[in-house]
C-alpha cells in the first residue's frame, strides 16, 4: 500500500508498505528518520513518541495507514536547522542524556507538555512523562531539564 | 493483509459484513501490540479512525451517547461532569500517549477482565449499542456484554457504535490497585455509583472474575439498608459497619484467580477495602451536595 503523509513539514510518499506495519517502522526504515526509537513495540516505553496531528502518540501503536494524510512531527522536526530546540538544549545541559535511547521520546513528550502548560509543577511533569521510561538517568536530571526549559521559555 | 479504510459508518458496517477476516482497529493500543508481536495475522485491518460518527458524543434526555471511538483523553477533559466514574477510570489508563489513542470501544472490543472502562460502565448502568449492515442497531446492557475471558456479545458482522451512559445523578467513585500510578494493568478494581434519584446503588468489579461484573447482592443490600434507616432522606453519616458489610458483599461477588499480578486472596481483600472506602467517599460527596 502507498502511504502519503506530511512529516516534519515535508510531503512524504512511500510504496509497498505492509498493512500491519507501524508508523514507527515506516518512519525509521522507509523514510530515513531513525530519531524515533524502537525499544518495546508495545506502548510501554514511549521512546517512539511522535506528534500525530499535534498530539503525542506511541508511533509503534499507530498502523501506518492510519497516518495517511495526517501531519507527523518527529524529534528530527523540533530543531530549527542546526539550532537545537530549547527543550533539547536543556536535556544536553542538564545531563539528562546518557545512552540517549529514551531521549527522542522524552524530548517530544516534554515539548508537548511545555506547549500546553508553560510552567508545570513537578507532579505535572511526572504525569506528562509517565509514559516514557529511562533506564539510565534515574529521571532526576530529566526533571531538571524540563524545569530549565520551562524557565527559559518563561524568560523568552 | 489488506488495509480497509471506510470513511462513513455505513461503509464500515458493509465492510464488516463482507470481510469476516478483518480485525477492526480504533486506537490500535491493543491490536498493534498483537500485530507487532506476531500474535495476530488477520486478513485485513478495518481502520475505524476515519469514521467521524464514532468520535462524537452528545447528551439526550439525561443519557450520554459516547461514540465508540472517543479517546480517554476527551472523556477526562470534556465529560468528567456527566460521567465522573468513567472519567476517573479513564484517567488511570496507561499513559498520556495511550489515553490519547485508546478508546472505550476498543476496551469493550478487547473485553479484558482488567479493562478499566468496564467497572464504571457497569456501576452507571450503561448500555452498549452495536450494529450490523443486515440487522441494524441493537442495545446490550453492559452487564450482558461481557460473556467470558476476553469475549463479548458481538456477532461476527457487528461493530460497536456507542455506549449509552446515564448522566450521573449522584456521586461516583473508581479505585484501582496496581504497582505504580501510571501504566498499570489493574490487580483489582472497583467502581460504585450512587443513584439518589431512584434510590439505588451501582457497582462494578474489575480484574477479579473471568469477566467484569456487578456485585448485585451488595447493591441491593446497601440500597435496602439506606432505605430502611431513612438515610436517603436524612443524608446522615454512613455507618462504618454498613460500609464494611457492603465491602464484604462486594468481595463475595468476585471469583478471582492467582496470577502474576496478584493472588486471589489479595484481590478479595483489596476489593472489600476499596468498596468500603469508595462507597464512604461517594456517600460523603452526596452529603456535601445536600
Ligand atoms: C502501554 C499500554 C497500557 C495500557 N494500559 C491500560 C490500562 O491502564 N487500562 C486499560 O483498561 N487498558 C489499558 N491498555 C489496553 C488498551 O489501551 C485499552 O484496552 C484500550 O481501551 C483499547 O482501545 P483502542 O481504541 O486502542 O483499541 P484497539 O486496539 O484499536 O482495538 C481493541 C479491540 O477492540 C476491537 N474494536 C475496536 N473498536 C471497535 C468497534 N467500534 N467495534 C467493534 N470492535 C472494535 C478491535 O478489533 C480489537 O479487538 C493499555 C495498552 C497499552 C499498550
Ligand atoms: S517502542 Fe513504542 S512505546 Fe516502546
Ligand atoms: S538515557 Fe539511557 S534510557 Fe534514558
Amino acid at each position: 500500500m502507498r502511504i502519503t503523509t506530511r512529516v516534519n513539514g515535508t510531503e512524504q510518499e512511500v510504496d509497498d508498505v505492509w498493512a500491519g506495519e507501524s508508523l514507527l517502522y515506516v518512519l525509521r526504515e522507509r523514510m530515513g528518520l531513525p530519531g524515533s526509537k524502537n525499544a518495546c513495540e508495545q506502548g510501554e516505553c514511549g521512546s517512539c513518541t511522535v506528534y500525530l496531528d499535534g498530539e503525542p502518540v506511541c508511533s509503534c501503536l499507530v498502523a501506518a495507514g492510519q497516518a495517511i494524510g495526517r501531519e507527523v512531527t518527529t524529534v528530527e522536526g523540533l530543531a530549527d536547522g542546526e539550532r537545537l530546540h530549547p527543550v533539547q538544549e536543556a536535556f544536553v545541559e542538564c545531563g539528562a542524556v546518557q545512552c540517549g535511547f529514551c531521549t527522542p521520546g522524552l524530548v517530544v513528550a516534554a515539548h508537548d507538555l511545555l506547549a500546553r502548560v508553560p510552567s508545570p509543577s513537578d507532579p505535572e511533569i511526572r504525569e506528562a512523562l509517565a509514559g516514557n521510561l529511562c533506564r539510565c538517568t534515574g529521571y532526576e536530571k530529566i526533571l531538571d531539564a524540563v524545569r530549565l526549559a520551562a524557565e527559559r521559555q518563561a524568560q523568552a | 493483509m489488506d488495509f480497509l479504510q471506510p470513511s462513513s459508518w455505513q461503509e464500515a458496517l458493509d465492510i464488516r459484513a463482507e470481510r469476516p477476516d478483518a480485525v477492526p482497529i480504533a486506537g490500535g493500543t491493543d491490536v498493534m501490540v498483537d500485530i507487532n508481536f506476531d500474535r495476530r495475522r488477520p486478513g485485513a485491518l478495518l481502520d475505524l479512525g476515519r469514521v467521524a460518527e464514532l468520535r462524537e458524543w452528545g447528551t439526550e434526555a439525561g443519557v450520554v451517547r459516547l461514540g465508540a471511538g472517543v479517546p480517554y483523553t476527551r472523556i477526562v477533559e470534556d465529560l468528567a461532569d456527566r460521567l465522573p466514574g468513567l472519567a476517573m477510570a479513564s484517567r488511570t489508563v496507561g499513559s498520556p500517549q495511550i489515553r490519547i489513542r485508546g478508546t472505550v470501544g476498543g476496551n469493550l472490543g478487547s473485553a479484558s477482565p482488567a479493562g478499566d472502562a468496564h467497572p464504571p460502565l457497569l456501576a452507571a448502568g450503561a448500555v452498549v449499542e452495536v450494529a450490523s449492515a443486515a440487522r441494524g442497531a441493537r442495545q446490550i446492557p453492559a452487564a450482558e456484554f461481557y460473556t467470558g475471558v476476553k469475549r463479548n456479545a458481538l456477532e461476527a458482522d457487528e461493530l460497536i457504535a456507542a455506549v449509552l451512559i446515564p448522566s450521573a445523578a449522584g456521586p461516583q467513585q473508581f479505585c484501582k490497585i496496581g504497582t505504580r500510578n501510571a501504566m498499570v494493568i489493574a490487580v483489582s478494581a472497583f467502581a460504585c455509583a450512587l443513584h439518589p434519584d431512584r434510590r439505588a446503588v451501582g457497582t462494578g468489579i474489575g480484574s477479579a472474575a473471568p469477566t467484569p461484573r456487578r456485585a448485585v447482592d451488595a447493591e441491593d443490600f446497601l440500597a435496602g439498608e439506606l432505605e430502611g434507616s431513612g438515610l436517603w432522606e436524612s443524608r446522615g453519616e454512613l455507618p462504618e459497619t454498613l460500609a464494611r458489610a457492603f465491602g464484604e458483599r462486594v468481595a463475595a461477588a468476585a471469583s478471582p484467580i492467582d496470577d502474576v499480578r496478584g493472588s486471589a486472596a489479595y484481590r478479595l481483600h483489596s476489593l472489600s477495602v476499596m468498596a468500603r472506602r469508595a462507597v464512604t467517599w461517594a456517600w460523603n460527596d452526596l452529603r456535601k451536595a445536600a
